[in-house]
């Protein structure tokens, strides 16, 4: 999935081999990860589609059934994949995603700690941030979780670069080895203030340290354990907020105020099959307003850094 | 595998300042953000007076400095913050206090404080530090003892911060550049939120050995973070429209290595199209126009070869990176960021193409750019693009026939 083989890297040449993983573009809200077999088909409600007619094709393109329903075959990134994995556990999605890997200061050569695993949404971004020299090691108490987990991240070809452990992080710890030489930590764990003290054994003197609670609570039992090795806390809370687009015809004739008219809608250009654009009798205008359900509230996203004691 | 590790941060980040290098200076938790060069020459303002940044060579970033009297006159000094660990009879005196105090005996009549101007000024001359003074201040108030414990703690940070300011040492990275653009002068920056540019670099997949288009028009903050991300691998590609490329002074800012500022370089969109439309001369006259640029900044191109230390060479153990960075940087100047692209350079793009795109230019036509750029990206490349308006940006994009398979629109709340 990460381009640190060059023959795998997005480009024209790049093609689909036998044995690749793509992502099947059905619609916007639904895709899967889906590994190349001579031999094998997908069946989806467009028809059957012949894996064979999908080899020595570009990523990207566009493949037919036997019933002409199309799809997209797409080069999968970590953010396609957090949407297409299959969720063992609730998963961090891409705002908090992009957020924690900014705010961790996480760039190549870091080495970066995690618990828990979950489901390894956020620890395909993590690894993305450390290739190609860097290292995350991350712990699940959970051993068939951590399993899914390895057999994911072999899939996704990221297996040098991250390393699944079991263990139970608030009950022992990190392991002493990793001491002194984390430059960030990530936590996603219910009761974070036991592994706390760990965390700041392991990280480097200025690391960053990032705790993921949905309860204010959490939070707030998390800062009161900080406050004795850590500075600089902060806690945020990362909403998203999408937009419904729609091109309105614009009603010329009537004079007063502005008259909406009737509104065209325009079928959502996201959806993969194509559109015929309605002749326009008057120039449209683009509106957008918030989309009236919006995905709500995650978790609280606690950052701090180690203080500098010496 | 630690030892390639160590060298490899030690490259990238430094966690320890040398001279030449540049920093963030927060002062009074982030009341002041400064951003400065240290060397022996460099100053910083505090109050009416001017302090040598001199103190801060050779400390790691994350350290607090105050001011401390001397023989020559006050200068910064670091200091070392104690672990604070009477969380718990804090609570206790909070809880027991707290039930009978409120603020109807106080009047604002300026009267409280009986230590003057004139008290103060002569307490530094005999040498008290910032929090003798501020200590002597909440002796002297009246009213101080009537506050709650809140209040009280209020009080005493705001005369800290004005007697006893702590100045903290923080690194340039993307997040804190951002930050303080965004918090000082937002408007340089395309009012680009932190939470927005991780957004960008996320969905444009930025990520080692990727080969990145960026249209950078807020003053190189997106190239830099972008040329973060890739550590010396692949390419930040900064395209621009006409002759003459966008500014991306904040590129400096971030103590790039010379295999990062390698890294990033930039094109003309000409240039970089498939189907050129511009005839040869006026490469060349764009070729003259940059070299004009750069001879106003030489380059110290002879200072690449002495900073190129071989791997083996550094048998370094993780504790101890000082040696090793202040040998890699002893020129002081690095290698200029934004060189023009090589020809090599381009002639693999125009094969391979880009691995995605970011756009943040507040000022363009987007929808008249894309189709120029669109030939440039490689086959299902991602891409994202910032604008600060929702409308301009709505309006370019959704109503056209697209080749887009997936638009999410994604707005910080």
């Amino acid at each position: 999935m990460l381009p640190i083989d060059p023959t795998k890297k997005i480009s024209f040449s790049h093609i689909v081999c036998d044995g690749d993983l793509v992502i099947v573009y059905e619609r916007h809200d639904n895709m899967k990860a889906v590994k190349v077999c001579q031999d094998s088909v997908l069946q989806n409600r467009f028809g059957v589609f012949k894996h064979s007619d999908w080899i020595g094709k570009p990523f990207g393109s566009k493949v037919f059934s036997n019933k002409g329903g199309f799809i997209y075959l797409l080069a999968p990134t970590p953010e396609l994949w957090t949407l297409v994995l299959s969720h063992r556990t609730q998963i961090l999605y891409i705002a908090d995603i992009s957020f924690v890997v900014m705010y961790l200061e996480i760039v190549p050569g870091c080495l970066v700690l995690e618990s828990g695993t979950g489901s390894g949404s956020l620890t395909m971004s993590l690894a993305r941030a450390v290739a190609p020299t860097g290292h995350v090691y991350t712990f699940d108490f959970h051993e068939q979780r951590v399993t899914s987990a390895r057999e994911d991240f072999e899939k996704t070809e990221v297996s040098n670069l991250v390393t699944v452990g079991v263990r139970d992080i608030q009950g022992e710890g990190f392991p002493e080895e990793f001491s002194g030489l984390a430059d960030s930590v990530f936590l996603d764990l219910p009761q974070p203030w036991l592994a706390i003290p760990s965390a700041a054994k392991m990280l480097k003197p200025d690391g960053a340290l990032c705790s993921f609670s949905p309860c204010i609570e959490q939070v707030q039992r998390a800062c009161d354990t900080l406050i004795s090795k850590f500075t600089d806390i902060r806690t945020f809370e990362v909403l998203l907020r999408t937009y419904e687009v729609q091109e309105v015809r614009m009603d010329c004739s009537q004079g007063d105020g502005v008259n909406l008219g009737s509104l065209i809608r325009k079928r959502r250009r996201r959806s993969g099959e194509g559109n015929n654009v309605q002749d326009n009798l008057s120039s449209p205008t683009v509106m957008a307003r918030p989309c009236s359900e919006a995905k709500g509230h995650t978790g609280y996203l606690t950052f701090a850094r180690l203080k500098c004691l010496s | 595998m630690s030892q390639n590790k160590s060298q490899a941060v030690i490259i990238q980040n430094p966690r320890v300042t040398w001279e030449g290098c540049s920093v963030l200076l927060d002062i009074n938790d982030g009341d002041r953000l400064v951003f400065a060069r240290l060397s022996a020459a460099s100053t910083l303002k505090i109050g009416n007076k001017n302090f040598s940044l001199q103190p801060l060579i050779g400390c790691p970033f994350g350290s607090s400095f105050q001011i401390e009297i001397g023989d020559k006159g006050p200068f910064l000094s670091r200091f070392v913050a104690s672990i604070e660990g009477n969380n718990a009879q804090e609570k206790e005196d909070f809880e027991s206090q707290e039930i009978s105090k409120d603020n109807r005996a106080l009047v604002d009549n300026n009267k409280a404080q009986s230590l003057t101007g004139e008290d103060i000024d002569a307490m530094r001359r005999q040498g008290a530090t910032g929090d003798e003074i501020v200590d002597a201040l909440i002796k002297n108030s009246a009213t101080f003892e009537k506050k709650t414990l809140f209040s009280q703690e209020k009080y005493k940070l705001k005369k800290q911060k004005k007697y006893a300011p702590k100045v903290l040492l923080r690194r340039p990275v993307a997040r804190s550049i951002c930050e303080a653009y965004f918090k000082k002068y937002p408007a340089r920056i395309g009012f680009l939120r932190v939470d927005t540019l991780s957004l960008l670099l996320s969905m444009a997949n930025v990520s080692a050995n990727s080969d990145v288009l960026v249209v950078d028009m807020v003053g190189g903050l997106l190239t830099g973070a972008v040329a973060e991300r890739l550590g010396g691998t692949g390419y930040v590609c900064g395209t621009y429209l006409g002759g003459t490329p966008y500014p991306m002074d904040i590129v400096r800012i971030f103590n790039f290595s010379d295999e990062v500022c390698n890294r990033i370089v930039r094109a003309a969109l000409t240039e970089l199209s498939l189907t050129p439309t511009v005839t040869l001369e006026q490469i060349h006259q764009q070729e003259n126009e940059l070299n004009m640029e750069c001879l106003s900044n030489p380059q110290m191109s002879s200072s690449v070869s002495i900073e190129e230390i071989s791997p083996s060479e550094k048998e370094i153990s993780v504790p101890v990176p000082e040696n090793v960075v202040s040998l890699v940087n002893k020129m002081g100047k690095s290698t200029k960021a934004g060189n023009k692209a090589s020809q090599q350079a381009i002639e693999l793009w125009k094969e391979n193409g880009f691995s995605s795109l970011i756009i943040a230019a507040p000022e363009l036509d987007i929808w008249s750019l894309l189709q120029d750029i669109w030939p440039l990206l490689s086959n299902s490349a991602p891409f994202a693009i910032y604008h600060q308006y929702l409308q301009k940006y709505a309006m370019d994009l959704l109503s056209r026939h697209g080749m887009l398979h997936r638009l999410p629109r994604v707005t910080p709340a």
